[in-house]
């Protein structure tokens, strides 16, 4: 009996390296410890009716972004390893299978489990407030697809304890992912991982795209909804057409591993380079979903701290929409090497260029809007000012890699890796931590503390070039990537000692940034006012911070482009309201129709969990139990009738007196 | 009328979102839709591509029996045509007509899922499995997914039948209604390229 049990947890859990063993330990101590401050707190009812069954797009935005960065920690952590070892080849801190498998989940995790939730925190944060919504179009399914994606995330973190992780690139070429190239379970778990959480972002952006089109407070047209609403519709649609190839693809390679299928195989007519198509459908687009929201999140801040509209409205618009539309005509330029002949690589260089147009268009627009702008330089403008340049060189590269002749020559070297790290360190992060520390207030009632926030920014930038501008030369020298050691003699190893030195820098950035919180909530100053930056331009510093959670207790009446701003215009002028907004101001309360907090999202995503992990371990029971699970869940919220009630207007009456007095 | 919806409307004149909320969902749906055209369409493109790669196993003209799939294709055509009754009846506020064509339509859609798991074992005894070669991997993965959406059709299909039998027809089971009601008019029109690109132009 003790022996298979011992037997068992041999092969459950991974065994046999020091750091994964010290790993397990911290991770099982942390969970009792967050057991035991639950329990002696008793905080497990308030867990669960305020946060886990929440339907409100402010909370779950919350739990989006602190997954986000427990996950920026994680993935943060693999690549602080993988530059160690890369400083020092000739340790062996890691030896080969360890570090295939760190830069695998390092990728997977900062794109998949780090910018897609912090992204969709930020959409379910500012989205209804910024358009005069109530919530989401669909609560329910919002909170489903937050479950998903958490119940996708762990299952592909728990890989590193519990059976073994994905070791096969990001994004899992075949035949390498094949059962013949990796026989172990962590492909298993990188595919249901990703496809679970995959299903979730594809309602997110089905749910965004309706709530856009078709909840806007009255009177806004969409040529003057804020232009961070415009980003998110333009990435929601890509994600509607670029996700559904995504699960096909994982579903494919599944079919391959599991019933011995021949789409991806060498053998049986199978066809591997189908996999780098489709994948590349999906991931292509993909970086696109990531990086417009955080051009969204530009110019919003950009506009605010220039106290000026955006300039060009309308280009910013088309650019846009047209580089979501061209991204997915770029997919083969991440393997002209492939031999696919001259007129197609010259078909997906040509798209590829002609992406860095709109693209171009966005930052010129950025620097007109400054240009003779008011200016001030809060941390969330200097996360903005320090964007335009690192995206222009990010940029300029990867025009440089369109060129097909020339990426025969960077295809595979650390040149790649140093572009797109830049697009995405510098484009998606640096945009998303703007948007972090701008909207962090209307989040939560209190500003980050700046000076902290400014250390955290020097750290994070000259961290950044420190480590990445080594790399473009390491690749021009001929370094190609996920090679865990390189000879003495091959000559680069001071450069790569530099660019380790410059992530740890961004490792110390990211401590200023925790420290930069918890100081925050130490000395908490609220302000309750709404506008916390005193020039806000768009319809959610109109109300409260936090907002209540029915957002408007009247519905607003939009009369034009940047609403609110032009409301305190007006006020500052001392003109009267156009007669129906003020109409509306006034107008006695109603009681507000709201949606009722659900358990059925949790519960279901833990059936998808478990037949997910029932699948990589093959254990037919569970993949019943869980399947079953979610048809029965899927059924209870079919027959549920009762999911709605209405907030009283003597509680909205309670509710906007308690924020006014806060204000003051 | 509903219990849920009397209840709202004890709120009084502040209920005219609650058509809204419905016509929102229906909205949401045809978005879905679009993200399962695109599903579909990616793995037609994938047949295609893989549609010669039998490395030298059987191929489809040898095995598939079109007899078998053109009664199929008759049952679910059918199924379409007696889903939209029950709209008819639907519109026309006759519940019992509703529940009858809507149970018609389920039974006719498990009928093709019948014929259509006959034929997969029948394929499997002649010896085209799906790990038989590329061919059949993306044969049984084409077929086999719009399988499992009329599988799926034919579970939501019984729990609205259910939920009128109970609560009759309420703005929130027509707009149920609606919906199946397009998702299995959608389903059949995915069949007919399933039937023309994997059936006729392999056959034929």
């Amino acid at each position: 009996m003790l022996d298979t049990i011992k037997e068992f947890a041999s092969e459950f859990f991974v065994t046999g390296d020091p750091m994964i063993l010290g790993a397990q330990v911290s991770i099982a101590l942390a969970l009792v410890a967050i057991v035991f401050v639950l329990t002696f707190f008793k905080k497990w009812k308030w867990l669960w009716t305020e946060w886990l069954t929440t339907v409100d797009h402010k909370k779950i935005g919350i739990m989006y972004i602190i997954c986000s960065i427990l996950m920026l920690f994680r993935g943060g952590v693999d690549a602080l390893l993988m530059r160690i070892q890369l400083a020092a080849p000739q340790v062996e801190f890691l030896h080969a299978d360890h570090y295939n498998a760190i830069f695998t989940t390092h990728g997977v995790i900062m794109i998949l489990f780090m910018a897609m939730p912090l992204m969709f925190g930020l959409f379910n944060i500012v989205v209804p407030l910024q358009i005069g919504a109530r919530d989401v179009a669909f609560p329910f399914l919002n909170s489903l697809s937050f479950w998903l994606f958490f119940a996708g995330a762990m299952l592909f973190n728990v890989s590193f304890v519990i059976g073994g992780s994905p070791d096969a690139g990001w994004l899992a070429y075949p035949p390498l992912s094949e059962l013949s190239g990796s026989p172990g379970l962590g492909q298993d778990f990188y595919i249901w991982g990703i496809q679970i959480s995959g299903i979730g972002s594809l309602a997110s952006g089905i749910n965004f795209v309706v709530t856009i089109l078709k909840m806007r407070a009255p009177g806004m047209k969409l040529m003057q909804m804020p232009m961070f609403s415009w980003s998110v519709l333009s990435s929601s649609i890509t994600i509607m057409f670029a996700f559904p190839i995504l699960t096909v693809t994982l579903f494919l390679l599944f079919l391959d591993r599991y019933l011995g299928a021949h789409f991806f195989t060498v053998d049986g007519g199978g066809n591997p380079m189908m996999y780098l198509n489709l994948i590349w459908m999906w991931g292509h687009p993909e970086v696109y979903i990531v990086i417009l929201p955080a051009f969204g999140i530009f110019s919003e801040v950009v506009a605010t701290f220039s106290k000026k509209k955006i300039f060009g409205y309308k280009s910013m618009v088309f650019a846009l929409m047209s580089i979501s539309f061209f991204s997915f005509f770029t997919w083969a330029h991440h393997f002209f090497t492939m031999g696919s002949g001259a007129n197609v690589n010259a078909f997906f260089a040509v798209t590829t260029m002609i992406i860095a147009i709109p693209t171009g268009v966005k930052v010129f627009n950025w620097l007109f809007t400054m240009y003779r702008g008011k200016l001030s330089f809060p941390t969330p403008m200097l996360w903005a000012v320090a964007f335009i340049p690192c995206f222009v060189v990010g940029g300029m590269t990867g025009v440089m890699l369109s060129v097909a002749p020339a990426d025969f020559q960077f295809h595979n070297s650390y040149f790649l890796i140093a572009h797109f790290h830049q697009v995405l360190i510098g484009g998606v992060v640096f945009g998303y931590f703007a948007g972090l520390y701008y909207w962090w207030p209307k989040m939560f009632g209190f500003k980050l503390h700046e000076g902290l926030g400014k250390w955290a920014f020097w750290f994070w930038n000259i961290g950044f070039y420190v480590c990445f501008m080594p790399q473009y030369a390491l690749g021009l020298m001929g370094m190609t990537r996920r090679f865990n050691e390189y000879n003495f003699d091959m000559g680069w190893q001071p450069l790569n000692v530099v660019s380790t030195v410059g992530a740890f820098l961004m490792g110390i950035a990211f401590l200023f940034q925790v420290w930069q919180i918890a100081h925050s909530i130490r000395f908490l100053k609220m302000d309750k006012s709404g506008d916390n930056w005193g020039q806000g331009r768009t319809l959610e510093w109109s109300i409260p911070s936090p907002a209540p959670h029915y957002n408007f207790a009247r519905t607003p009446q939009v009369v034009g482009q940047d609403d609110w701003w032009e409301t305190k215009q007006r006020q500052e002028r001392g003109e009267a309201d156009p007669a129906h907004v003020a109409a509306a101001k006034t107008a006695p309360l109603e009681p507000i129709h709201m949606p009722k907090n659900s358990g059925i999202p949790i519960i279901m995503s833990g059936f998808w969990f478990l037949a997910g992990f029932g699948f990589v371990w093959d254990w037919k029971w569970m993949i019943v139990l869980g399947l079953g699970g979610v048809i029965v869940t899927m059924l209870a919220r079919s027959f549920n009738y009762n999911d709605d009630y209405y907030v009283t207007v003597e509680e909205i009456e309670r509710t906007e007196a308690a924020a006014a007095k806060g204000a003051n | 009328m509903a219990q849920a919806h009397s209840n709202a409307h004890g709120h009084g004149k502040h209920d005219h979102g609650h058509h809204d909320l419905e016509s929102l969902k229906q909205f949401g749906f045809w978005l879905f839709m679009i993200t399962d055209v695109i599903l579909f369409s990616t793995l037609f493109a994938t047949f295609i591509v893989l549609r010669d790669n039998t490395a030298g196993g059987p191929i489809g003209t040898d095995l598939i029996e079109m007899n078998g799939i053109i009664i199929s294709t008759f049952i679910l055509l059918t199924s379409s045509f007696t889903s939209g009754l029950a709209l008819l009846s639907m519109n026309k506020g006759d519940k019992k007509g509703l529940i009858l064509w809507l149970a018609v339509s389920a039974l006719l859609g498990l009928s093709f899922i019948y014929l259509e798991v006959n034929e997969f074992i029948h394929l499997v005894h002649e010896g085209a499995a799906i790990s038989t070669s590329a061919f059949w991997s993306a044969f049984y993965t084409l077929v086999g997914t719009h399988g499992l959406h009329v599988s799926v059709g034919i579970v939501w299909m019984t729990a609205i039948i259910i939920q009128i039998a109970k609560r009759g027809i309420t703005p929130v089971t027509k707009r149920k209604v609606n919906i199946i009601s397009l998702y299995w008019h959608f389903l059949d029109a995915v069949w007919i390229f399933v039937f023309s690109i994997v059936y006729l132009m392999e056959v034929m």
